[in-house]
């Protein structure tokens, strides 16, 4: 691959253009630098030892991991159903996929609580049959992150591989790769930094979940207690914890994008250019 | 032309620290003057906090809007009194709130723009007078009684504060800062029963929607829920020697824009008409 030098931006922006754009960038910084500004510093290492925090934290972080990986095992698929093969009713599938993604979050909690609740329309089958139940439990509150989350998957996968150059895949059939191996070897490589930003999205959504778990899956300690459940409840009765656990989850948010960006989105781009 | 970007950032940052900094001098100075000025008109307008029942239509005429926020299980009755308020006052307006009364209150005190504070008990009531956020004292205009609440049919044969420690039932209660919350408690520690719920709520009208739709067993509301759940649901008394006295305090709060028709709110609802209203939704009188 012959190197490239970088080309840098040097496009002027004409001066309103410019200002909205500070003023955008403001809106976005102001909120934080206020959150910094009031957040009680002394108090945080208090805060971070509570067994209840470290609970909602290492709750968070579980769920919404198997949340991302339920959304690859599933949204894969899905994405390459939608991306490359035409049936008829593809557009009402696709609409339906990322319905979720648009729909305010506790809708998806009602929606889940009346399909899936023990006296749901399915759920009670599922509670009759098995005795298994979904809400107040934390699988509940993965199945609520992952409905809300999935969609971020399937739209950034589907773009990618609409977009990709198919000839790649073409010459590999022919010169006798199989469907699994041409996936494995030549698509996903190609698709790779939509597959990687989808996953960051995906996991963060499914981290920030509130109103589809508070509604769906309900509000107990280790059980279905996620941090901005914990921050919300706190925000009532000790503010300056609410407050700490902010910067908990904002911090931990930041460092997975900051490293991941550069990691993978910054190389592989490189290297594929 | 990639410096000025990032150098532009920075500055908005440092500016934005900066002003936080001087700001934050500035607002602990602001505070404490008028928390000194609080406590002197606190002081001044006690008179207007008397607990004495004023039949109706002696109250002064009200008008223009008041906001009021009020505990969740004050929702049916109070949108009765509300009516019956602006049928008296018809240039007044009422605009309700109903939520934990613990999240009320944090709203409050952090300048949601209420005129009149109604809890169900008197610890976020406390959380208010605190604060300085009230004008004259608070009144208790009516107390409640908790009650089991059950699935329409009892299913799980429910009879005592004890069966909800049985296996299979699943128990719904709400979050310990909620009054609810904290009576319930009460209740179990008297009864001397340990149960663990499935969920905490964020009010009381969220253990009854649990309850009524079937994902929980049973709860502990407050008696006037269960009646107001009419035939959606059941409830199983509990004995009084355990039971809590839930007594629900109202006050107007110092920022309210229309303290006279907020004043003259609180009179409505301590007058017959109110207190006949709050009876006929299972409440009971104050004293």
């Amino acid at each position: 691959m012959p190197s490239r030098r970088r080309r840098v931006d040097r496009q002027r922006l004409p001066i309103p253009a410019l200002i909205l754009a500070i003023i955008a960038i403001a809106f976005f910084a102001l909120p934080f630098i206020g959150l910094v500004w009031r957040t009680p510093w002394r108090l945080t290492w208090e805060v971070l030892t509570d067994p209840d925090v470290r609970q909602a934290l290492w709750l968070s972080i579980w769920c919404s991991l198997w949340a991302t990986a339920l959304s690859i095992t599933f949204g894969v698929p899905l994405a390459w159903l939608l991306a490359r093969v035409g049936f008829p009713g593809r557009g009402v599938v696709r609409a339906l996929a990322t319905l979720s993604m648009v729909l305010p979050p506790v809708v998806g909690g009602v929606a889940l609580f009346f399909s899936f609740g023990r006296r749901g329309l399915f759920g009670q089958y599922l509670y009759n049959w098995f005795g298994f139940r979904l809400p107040f439990t934390t699988r509940g509150v993965i199945v609520a992150q992952t409905f809300v989350a999935m969609p971020f998957l399937v739209l950034t996968m589907e773009g990618a591989l609409r977009q990709m150059d198919r000839r790649f895949e073409d010459a590999a059939r022919t010169l006798g790769a199989s469907r699994g191996y041409v996936f494995r070897r030549v698509t996903m490589p190609a698709v790779w930094p939509a597959f990687i930003a989808g996953c960051v999205l995906t996991w963060a959504r499914a981290l920030g979940e509130f109103g589809a778990t508070i509604t769906f899956a309900g509000n107990f300690p280790r059980t279905t207690q996620t941090m901005p459940l914990a921050i919300y409840l706190a925000l009532e009765s000790n503010p300056d914890e609410a407050l700490v656990l902010s910067m908990v989850l904002i911090a931990v948010s930041f460092a997975v994008l900051i490293g991941l960006r550069d990691r993978w989105l910054g190389g592989s781009a490189r290297a594929l250019t | 032309m990639r410096r000025t970007p990032k150098l532009a950032i920075g500055a908005i940052a440092l500016l934005g620290f900066i002003g936080a900094s001087c700001g934050s001098d500035k607002d602990s100075a602001a505070t404490t003057t008028t928390a000194k000025a609080t406590t002197t008109s606190a002081k001044a307008t006690t008179t207007s906090g008397a607990a004495t029942t004023k039949p109706a239509g002696s109250t002064p005429a009200a008008s223009g809007n008041i906001t009021v926020f009020a505990a969740a299980s004050l929702t049916e009755s109070f949108n009765e009194i509300g009516t019956a308020f602006t049928t008296e006052h018809p240039d007044s307006k009422v605009t309700f709130s109903f939520d934990a009364s613990s999240a009320l209150v944090t709203q409050i005190n952090q300048g949601a723009p209420a005129d009149v504070f109604a809890s169900a008990d008197e610890a976020n009531m406390t959380k208010l007078t605190d604060a300085g956020n009230n004008q004259g004292d608070p009144v208790v205009f009516a107390t409640n009684k908790l009650e089991i609440i059950v699935a329409k049919g009892n299913p799980k044969g429910i009879t005592s504060v004890a069966d909800l420690a049985k296996s299979g039932v699943t128990f719904v209660t709400a979050a310990p800062e909620v009054p609810i919350g904290k009576y319930t408690q009460q209740v179990l520690d008297a009864a001397g029963v340990a149960v663990t719920p499935v969920s905490l709520e964020q009010n009381v009208k969220g253990i009854v929607t649990k309850v009524t739709t079937g994902e929980a067993d049973a709860g502990i509301v407050y008696h006037t829920d269960v009646l107001a759940a009419g035939d959606q649901a059941e409830g199983v008394p509990i004995p009084d020697d355990i039971n809590v006295i839930a007594k629900y305090p109202i006050v107007v709060t110092k920022e309210s824009t229309n303290a006279s028709t907020g004043t003259a709110f609180i009179d409505f609802v301590l007058s017959d008409q109110g207190q006949k209203i709050l009876d006929a939704h299972g409440f009971s009188p104050p004293s």
